[in-house]
């Protein structure tokens, strides 16, 4: 919310391939997305990347980059989601 | 900081475990809608509702988007109908639900709460205008859900509102029966109605509501489960302890989505009801949880002891993580919408004498339970003046959701579809309680009533 600063966690879920961070980064650098941190492992033979981002300057709807990561994860064949980071520190902080 | 571990478990959470917002409830006062004629009273329904609520169902799939949390429903709860309409001197409130269910329309939610009565120490003229109006309300309607409240541990238990609430039900599942009597599901008896729940059907805005209000339902039946089978063969404690943490996490997340919704429609956070709602979906199902537990059907012995403390734990958890949890909060045990439980009722483990003493623990009732066409009138007002007892003495909310299937008897099923689920047409005791049906009045309310 307001008093909390604009940030959101991409995470790519799915079999890993050439190019998953190239064609994710490419698409949030097109909205103005800022990368803060990546990090990948490999989680019960899933390839996971959590991606930490900045919307500060975002370019687009809030609304859209769900959709345009969700249209980007079906062409790529893996799950892309974009959650605020309000979420994660709402559950696991008290 | 959030950690990696933390991100992937709220992932899996979302998306293996179910863990979902079950709906966005607005409530609505009608406070100011009552007038002299039917004509007016229903205009101004409308109008407000649709004013209030035009960017309900728009703010929420926002919400949705920006946190990747599925919220499942958007809905209304109004005051109940029979305060709003008591003035325009009608003698059918079935133009009331239809001025609603059109508002449900306009704004999009799929559900919309409050033809409902509140009667627990007798009735008004309208209420009993109300009440004799439901059968037909719901056969014309689709998105209106009814409520009376007929007991409360305040007032005691109000016995001729029991015996007419059972004609009710079986005229309204006359009236529904081409949809295997669908208006039975959208009809609660209550004792001890909260006045803020935002579930269906039982959602109603109390007459000690402000003039709108934000509340939240939240669910995830699949993450407690799921956090218990990390913890098998550890004893109690150990599993009261994983319920809290999940229940705790479960109700920041409504928590989050009440505040926001709150802040962008401009409008009150009320509550938080934590309650864990099954769905007929596999790996939503309290039933399923309950066996997680160690027992090898829902029904078995144990149950009652499982569902208490599991009821409890929630609680627990969920009073640690918000300061304003309301509404039922507990698990519900509805048969027709739970896949588990409907494997125990189809199997024999699970039998209607089982299921009142779990709702001696559990948050709500017998809850969408399908019972033989040809149960009478008196017997469903046995079962509601039992259930009632149960809610008014222990001082707890009870409800009733019974679904006389006209045609069906034991061995049948009936079809409700999507979140209603399947029904197993249950087996009742038809021994007769006709001559307790029909004493009339009021049972007293209970000793410890007596607080003041």
């Amino acid at each position: 919310m307001n008093s909390e600063k604009n940030t959101a966690v991409v995470t790519v879920l799915g079999r890993d391939r050439v190019g998953i961070i190239a064609d994710v980064s490419r698409l949030l650098a097109d909205y103005g997305i800022n990368i803060n941190d990546i990090s990948q492992t490999i989680l019960d033979d899933i390839f996971t990347m959590v991606m930490m981002v900045d919307l500060k300057d975002v370019v687009i709807e809030e609304s859209d980059i769900s959709e345009k990561l969700t249209e980007l994860g079906k062409k790529l064949g893996v799950q892309i989601t974009i959650q605020h980071t309000g979420l994660f520190n709402a559950m696991h902080t008290i | 900081m959030i950690n990696d571990h933390e991100i992937i478990e709220t992932m899996q959470m979302f998306n293996d475990q179910h863990l979902d917002i079950r709906t966005i409830t607005m409530g609505i006062s009608l406070m100011d809608c009552a007038a002299p004629t039917v004509e007016e009273s229903c205009n101004r329904i409308y109008d407000k509702i649709c004013r209030y609520a035009g960017k309900l169902v728009e703010t929420g799939e926002l919400i949705s988007k920006k946190y990747g949390i599925p919220i499942i429903h958007k809905r209304i709860s109004v005051t109940p109908i029979s305060i709003v309409a008591s003035a325009c001197g009608a003698k059918d409130y079935t133009p009331f639900a239809q001025v609603l269910d059109k508002a449900a329309r306009t704004c999009g939610v799929n559900f919309i709460g409050g033809f409902s009565a509140l009667v627990q120490k007798g009735y008004t003229n309208s209420d009993k205008v109300l009440i004799e109006s439901i059968p037909d309300a719901l056969a014309a309607t689709e998105l209106v859900c009814s409520s009376v409240n007929v007991a409360s541990t305040r007032t005691g238990i109000n016995m001729d509102a029991v015996r007419d609430m059972g004609v009710i039900i079986k005229k309204t599942a006359e009236a529904t029966k081409d949809k295997g009597a669908l208006g039975c599901a959208k009809l609660v008896v209550f004792a001890n109605a909260p006045e803020d729940n935002p579930f269906m059907a039982g959602a109603f805005l109390g007459p000690g509501e402000p003039e709108c209000v934000i509340n939240v339902g939240i669910s995830g039946p699949g993450v407690v489960k799921h956090a218990l089978e990390q913890v098998r063969g550890r004893d109690f404690g150990t599993v009261a302890e994983t319920i809290k943490k999940a229940a705790f996490k479960i109700t920041r997340v409504g928590e989050l989505v009440a505040r926001e919704a709150s802040e962008r429609l401009k409008v009150p956070f009320g509550i938080i009801d934590l309650s864990l709602a099954p769905t007929p979906a596999v790996g939503d199902s309290v039933a399923r949880l309950l066996e997680e537990f160690g027992l090898e059907t829902c029904g078995t012995w144990g149950t009652t002891a499982a569902l208490a403390m599991l009821n409890d734990a929630v609680k627990k958890g969920g009073i640690m993580a918000s300061s304003y949890v309301g509404g039922l909060s507990g698990a519900f045990i509805p048969v027709s919408e739970d896949e588990g439980m409907i494997a125990a009722a189809s199997s024999g483990s699970l039998k209607l004498e089982k299921l009142e003493a779990m709702t001696c623990v559990c948050s709500v009732g017998l809850d969408m339970i399908a019972i033989p066409g040809d149960t009478t009138a008196e017997t469903i007002s046995g079962i509601i003046a039992d259930e009632m007892a149960v809610g008014t003495f222990n001082n707890k909310t009870t409800a009733v959701r019974l679904i006389p299937v006209p045609g069906k008897t034991v061995g049948d099923s009936v079809e409700f579809g999507g979140l209603l689920g399947t029904a197993p047409i249950m087996d009742v005791n038809r021994a007769s309680c006709a001559d307790f049906i029909h004493r009339g009045g009021r049972i007293p309310a209970p000793i410890h009533s007596m607080r003041n």
